[in-house]
């Protein structure tokens, strides 16, 4: 198994720099067999992390990485298959030359970015996740600014300046919690969870506590936390669609992975009430904000962006709940939101090629002008409403039956209501404009997005599906698995 | 500037301690200095010169706790943060013409006064915390957290682009000095990573440089309004 861990490090990598030096479909095909391999191997490690952990080096991956590692790999597969698409519309508009050079960047980017949102969960300790996340954002800022215009290097900018400035404030974290493991440890160990989860109980409290704060912003500025969400609604309505997909799937939840280890440590020092408090603060906040601004958006890829701050919100507030039942559906959670939140953006990415515009009031009769992609847009859009019976009503469920299961009663009665209003603004803004008729009876040519791109659509519907209406006994078993190994820290029994 | 032993009395700082905290002071008065200071060039003259003073702050680590990786860091860090990141960003500013700082949202002595404030709170705050040991310099921990709640202060008011990324620049710096006197033996890694970082951060603003200036001749980030809601 430790064979399989190295190599799912090592195909982006490979694929990345065949797609930079190939031109046409080589690099497509380089990039979805990456991304189909990527899957097959965490497919193939995924029963045997259900009995323990795989080791090897400074890579360490156990149920909980092995989480974000599905959420990550499913992605990057139907993102790789989209992409081949998404790019034969965009680069019809540009010389062969400059075409040639845009893909080849567009793919290196992509799958650099993908290896590193990889890398962040399989290492061992809290100093390589800073690193991994820390490289996320590095090659997302630059695919952000990638079509050179004015839009996209404003909401570049934004990004990385406000990203960079949160993982500053991460990176304090990861000093207060180095320091506070080299009482115990002393100065040369390297932050491995297994030495520090151990050793969690003789930590001293306050620099634990300081580092945990601290950690919430920092980490929380990737995760769209808050006050510190700023940058996400720019940086994902101006990115190229394929890598808003991934940034709204994949990156937001390998952030938040990020904070759920610095979690583990924390519950384990001083307790899980403390850390509860903290993220319940944020999250109620966090979801208050993004069911407000989901009530009057515009432009469609930043409505769907104001639901990724929602849902990560709500991971939030499962966590502060930290009873088993809460994290089992906070750890579904993150799978079914990449699932959900990759077909929205990548349908929502078809319909903004097919009608030129992401302004939601001039997107009318897409029904009739695009069938497949729209019904795909709706049915994501109804999943991530959280009705049944797609996989999110499940997790959310979950949370919700936790957080009322472990005594939460007016925080989970706060979730339920704001849930509700983020569900009047989804539902409302859709049916208003992708679900209207046609203006004047005039519906427009007829023009679907190739095949490229309903495919991948489809499958995430698909999961979504699936996983609302059954889930298999491995993957039960891992989620239990890691909602175990979240909530042993606390003092919580396995429920 | 004195120690306090295990045993609460007061002793003389060991020449390590002196050196890490003076340095400290040092970082916090530049970063003060480019805050008053409204020519963007002095701006990034002072932004290296406090990254060499960091940089051999490294160094004197380097040689006091015998850690000898951290000689690359202060090689890497001087290379990259005193000389090419200054030097591109004066370059590229060369060619957009602009020379003064945008007025800030407030004006340069109540920037100061919010400042000394933040600072001032940063400092006895994390004193207020009592991380000691034996081997901290703890005075020159809640500099560095002073070092970077004005470099916030500074990124707040400025409504330039070049004000904006050297604050960013400089928290990198107070990060850093906050990093080598609690952590030096933290792995090496962290902060270079963090040095690609501010490469990835001057890149794009070269981006943001390139297809802003071509519309609107300015560096004032008020022009940064398309995207909100």
């Amino acid at each position: 198994m430790t064979g399989c861990l190295i190599a799912l490090l090592l195909i982006p990598l490979v694929a990345g720099g065949v797609a930079a030096t190939v031109r046409g479909w080589a690099g497509h095909a380089a990039t979805i067999a990456a991304g189909l391999a990527c899957l097959g191997l965490v497919a193939a490690m995924w029963t045997s992390v259900g009995r323990g952990t795989i080791a090897v080096g400074f890579l360490r991956v156990d149920a909980v990485s092995m989480v974000f590692l599905l959420g990550t790999s499913f992605l990057y597969a139907v993102v790789a298959v989209y992409t081949a698409g998404y790019l034969r519309a965009e680069l019809a508009r540009r010389s062969s030359r400059a075409g040639t050079r845009y893909q080849r960047r567009f793919l290196l980017g992509i799958n650099l970015f993908v290896w590193a949102m990889l890398f962040a969960p399989s290492v061992n300790g809290l100093a390589l996740v800073w690193v991994g996340v820390e490289i996320t954002t590095i090659v997302s800022a630059v695919l952000v600014a990638i079509d050179d215009t004015e839009a996209a290097a404003e909401a570049a900018w934004k990004y990385v300046l406000i990203a960079s400035c949160g993982l500053g404030i991460a990176l304090l974290a990861t000093i207060f919690m180095y320091y506070a493991g080299a009482q115990v440890l002393g100065q040369s160990y390297d932050l491995s969870f297994p030495q520090l989860l151990a050793h969690a109980g003789q930590l001293p409290a306050t620099p634990v506590r300081l580092a945990f704060v601290l950690a919430v912003i920092g980490f929380g500025t990737k995760v769209g936390l808050f006050p510190v969400h700023t940058w996400l609604p720019d940086a994902h309505a101006e990115a190229p669609t394929p890598l808003s997909a991934l940034l709204s799937g994949s990156l937001l939840a390998v952030s938040f992975y990020a904070i759920l280890r610095f979690y583990q440590v924390t519950a384990a020092t001083v307790g899980a009430g403390f850390a509860g408090g903290v993220l319940l603060v944020f999250g109620v906040l966090t979801l208050l904000l993004a069911a407000l601004y989901l009530l009057d958006q515009r432009n469609l890829k930043r409505f769907l962006a104001y639901s990724s701050v929602e849902h990560m919100g709500i991971l939030a507030i499962g966590v502060s709940f930290g009873n088993p039942i809460a994290l089992f559906g906070v750890m579904l959670h993150v799978l079914v939101h990449a699932a959900g939140k990759g077909g929205a953006f990548l349908s929502a990415g078809a319909i903004v090629q097919g009608f030129r515009t992401k302004q939601l009031a001039h997107i009318h009769g897409a029904f009739d002008r695009m069938p497949w992609t729209a019904s795909t847009f709706v049915i994501a859009i109804f999943a991530l409403c959280a009705m049944p019976p797609f996989g999110i009503f499940r997790s959310e469920f979950l949370v919700i039956q936790g957080g009322f299961s472990a005594h939460h009663t007016a925080s989970a009665a706060v979730l339920v209501l704001l849930v509700t209003v983020a569900f009047v603004g989804l539902a409302a803004t859709t049916t208003r404009s992708i679900a209207a008729g046609p203006v004047e009876g005039d519906p427009g040519p007829r023009q679907e997005a190739n095949a490229w791109m309903v495919v991948p659509v489809l499958a995430c519907v698909l999961v979504l599906l699936l996983l609302g209406l059954w889930l298999p006994g491995p993957m039960g078993e891992v989620l239990h698995n890691a909602a175990f190994e979240l909530s042993v820290g606390g003092g919580h029994g396995p429920g | 500037m004195h120690a306090t032993g295990t045993t609460g009395v007061v002793m003389a700082p060991s020449v390590f301690e002196g050196t890490a905290s003076t340095v400290a002071m040092i970082v916090l008065l530049l970063e003060f200095l480019m805050l008053r200071s409204a020519l963007l060039r002095a701006q990034i003259r002072l932004y290296a010169a406090q990254s060499a003073v960091v940089s051999i702050l490294a160094a004197v680590i380097a040689h006091g706790r015998s850690l000898p990786e951290l000689y690359v860091l202060a090689v890497l860090s001087f290379a990259l943060k005193a000389v090419l990141v200054p030097w591109v960003i004066s370059r590229m500013m060369r060619d957009s013409a602009t020379e003064i700082a945008g007025s800030g949202a407030l004006g340069v002595a109540s920037e100061v006064i919010v400042s000394i404030g933040v600072a001032t709170f940063g400092f006895f705050a994390v004193g207020a915390l009592h991380i000691h040991s034996t081997v901290l310099p703890s005075a020159a921990l809640s500099l560095a957290v002073a070092v970077v709640l004005v470099s916030f202060v500074l990124m707040i008011v400025r409504r330039d682009v070049i004000s904006q990324s050297i604050g960013f620049f400089s928290l990198e710096n107070g990060v850093s000095l906050a990093s080598l006197v609690v952590a030096a033996g933290m792995p090496l890694i962290l902060e270079v990573a963090f040095l690609f970082d501010l490469l990835v951060a001057v890149v794009v603003f070269g981006i943001l440089m390139r297809t802003h200036h071509r519309h609107v001749s300015s560096l004032s980030t008020a022009d940064l309004t398309s995207l909100r809601g």
